[in-house]
């Protein structure tokens, strides 16, 4: 399986990253190295395997739903490139 | 007066209790030191108030005869936890002048028993990277350095050499895939990586959550024996937290590992291997040999696949976990942008560098429609493969001992693929796979005399033995009585 530039160009816009025409290429050749080396993985028998997400076993807890944390916006905000009113502020998405 | 910069976490304990220096002079030295020797560009930055302010407050309790555990005790901490009122970025463009309001519970663990933040230090790119040269902040230089300049190996860089060059008698790190070990073994110190839930990773910026863990790196096996014991615990914050007993970790060290049973994996005896590495993987064997453990042969079959199912599985839970970056609700924003749109994509193109655009890439090429199954789904059902392996290993023994990275500390700016790069961790990505601890100790030198570590993994949740074997090599190395004969 090779990521060819339709792909990638698929890929990046997934990932909003943008990738100049003149990186298309060797970013391309880039991860189809990477991309044929993990797939050594193709080798290993994984019938009947089944998938692992994590190693914890831990079941997931069950809490109460209250409000312990809060009230703080301003706080919040101050990390914010922009914000207004103690929200964070964006360009204008609807006319 | 003795050479407060020195000592470690024993000495300076019994020196601020025995009243033979203060919190405050042991701080004070530091930051002058901090402020006049910083050509390994370790740390990032300090906060000279903070951490006096600290000290005093440490005095004032101990002249009371109530001082806690780790009263007085300086700790470097790797930029990827949140300090409270401290600038965290995981060493990245796009989290510039973040400042979180809360405290990682790792380091409100450690405050808690009177341990006194000394300032943040580098770190590759959000940890994505085993040289430390992906970071916002610059190069890093391993102290071993000569005539070359040398990595101090990465991801957990910039703490293994402040630990290394006495800027700091402990630092903390995280390991996602070795990025404790590797630049403990690069840099001559102990690095510890706990069992996936054992510390908390609430207030840690998230890079696989499936395997990051923090630990600490230290100049010998009981300090990082007893800063685990205040790190560890069950945390409610953190959803794969452990609630399971913190057994003694410093009792662990003294412990006999006669009659222990000791597995060594052929499969590590890769073609890569520097003779030189497998000489000290020998002398490692000998040295638990002559300590009366038994050395038996296991096997790991399916250890030439952990690097790649690494490389897709941990690009995989990047790509999600740095989503969230995207100039809304902190850190970087691009300048010039059409629309909103376009502000997400020109924000992280020009706030993530290149190694991180890269993992982001092929995590979301591995999760995207179409290549799902013969990616993502694969790799986790090989993790599968990967952790029986160990499993059946362990039925036989009670640790594994392997070289800790296939060689010693390479140049910066050594010109490698990713894959050359990503080869460094072929050692240590299994145990992470599998979650399981491990730890590197200093085991002798390079033939060009850099330091090389051995790396012992251990049971979940056995980090005990994993010490045990750990102080013997440390003491029959006698790494560091070898260290003044070398700088």
């Amino acid at each position: 399986m090779s990521l060819d530039k339709s792909t990638l160009e698929k890929v990046a816009n997934l990932a909003r990253i943008k990738v100049k025409e003149s990186e298309i290429d060797p970013l391309i050749n880039e991860l189809n190295n990477i991309m044929s080396w993990v797939e050594k993985l193709n080798e290993v028998d994984i019938d009947n395997i089944e998938p692992m997400t994590g190693v914890s076993d831990a079941k997931l807890r069950e809490r109460n739903d209250e409000v312990n944390d809060g009230g703080y916006q301003d706080k919040v905000v101050n990390n914010s490139p922009e914000s207004i009113s103690n929200s964070f502020s964006v360009p204008k998405v609807i006319e | 007066m003795t050479n407060l910069s020195n000592l470690g976490v024993t000495e300076i304990l019994d020196g601020l209790n025995n009243k033979a220096f203060s919190a405050e002079e042991l701080i004070v030295e530091y930051i002058k030191i901090l402020k006049t020797k910083n050509k390994h560009n370790a740390y990032i930055h300090f906060n000279e108030e903070k951490s006096l302010n600290l000290a005093k407050e440490s005095d004032a309790r101990r002249a009371k005869n109530n001082s806690l555990a780790l009263d007085g005790l300086p700790i470097a901490v790797k930029d990827i936890f949140c300090v409270k009122g401290e600038k965290t970025s995981a060493c990245s463009k796009i989290l510039e002048n973040f400042v979180p309001n809360y405290e990682s519970s790792v380091t409100s663990n450690l405050w808690k028993q009177g341990a006194i933040y000394l300032g943040k230090t580098s770190m590759d790119e959000f940890a994505m990277g085993s040289s430390n040269e992906t970071s916002f902040f610059g190069k890093v230089m391993n102290p071993w350095s000569k005539d070359k300049q040398l990595v101090p190996g990465g991801s957990s860089g910039g703490s293994a050499a402040a630990v290394a060059a006495n800027l700091a008698p402990i630092a903390l790190g995280t390991d996602t895939g070795g990025s404790i070990r590797q630049p403990a073994s690069f840099c001559g110190t102990i690095g510890l990586k706990p069992t996936y839930g054992r510390c908390s990773r609430w207030g840690i910026i998230a890079f696989a959550s499936s395997l990051d863990q923090a630990g600490p790196i230290t100049r010998s096996v009981k300090d990082s024996a007893q800063i685990l014991q205040y790190m560890s615990g069950f945390d409610i914050k953190d959803s794969t937290s452990a609630d399971i007993p913190v057994p003694n970790f410093i009792d662990a060290c003294s412990s006999s590992i006669k009659d222990k049973i000791i597995g060594i994996p052929k499969e590590y005896k890769i073609d890569k291997l520097a003779n030189d590495v497998q000489k000290i993987w020998e002398l490692g064997i000998e040295w638990l040999q002559d300590s009366g453990a038994k050395v038996i042969d296991v096997n790991l079959p399916h250890t030439e696949y952990a690097l790649p199912t690494y490389y897709i599985v941990a690009p995989a839970e990047a790509s999600a976990n740095l989503a969230r970056y995207d100039g809304v609700k902190y850190g970087f924003r691009a300048e010039s942008f059409d629309d909103l749109e376009d502000m997400y994509c020109s924000t992280r193109s020009e706030g993530f560098g290149e190694e991180v655009k890269r993992r982001i890439l092929i995590g979301t090429y591995v999760l995207s429609a179409g290549y799902y199954d013969a990616y993502y789904l694969r790799a986790q059902k090989v993790r599968t493969k990967i952790v029986n392996d160990f499993n059946k290993a362990f039925n036989k023994c009670d640790a594994i001992l392997t070289p800790t990275a296939p060689s010693g500390a390479f140049e910066i700016g050594a010109n490698m693929s990713p894959i050359e790069m990503y080869m460094n961790d072929v050692f240590t990505v299994p145990a992470s796979l599998a979650g399981l601890p491990a730890i590197s100790v200093p085991g002798g030198f390079s033939d060009d005399k850099k330091p090389l570590g051995l790396q012992l993994i251990g049971k979940a949740f056995d980090e005990e033995t994993i010490l045990a074997f750990a102080s013997v090599i440390e003491n029959c190395s006698n790494f560091k009585n070898s260290i003044k004969d070398i700088i």
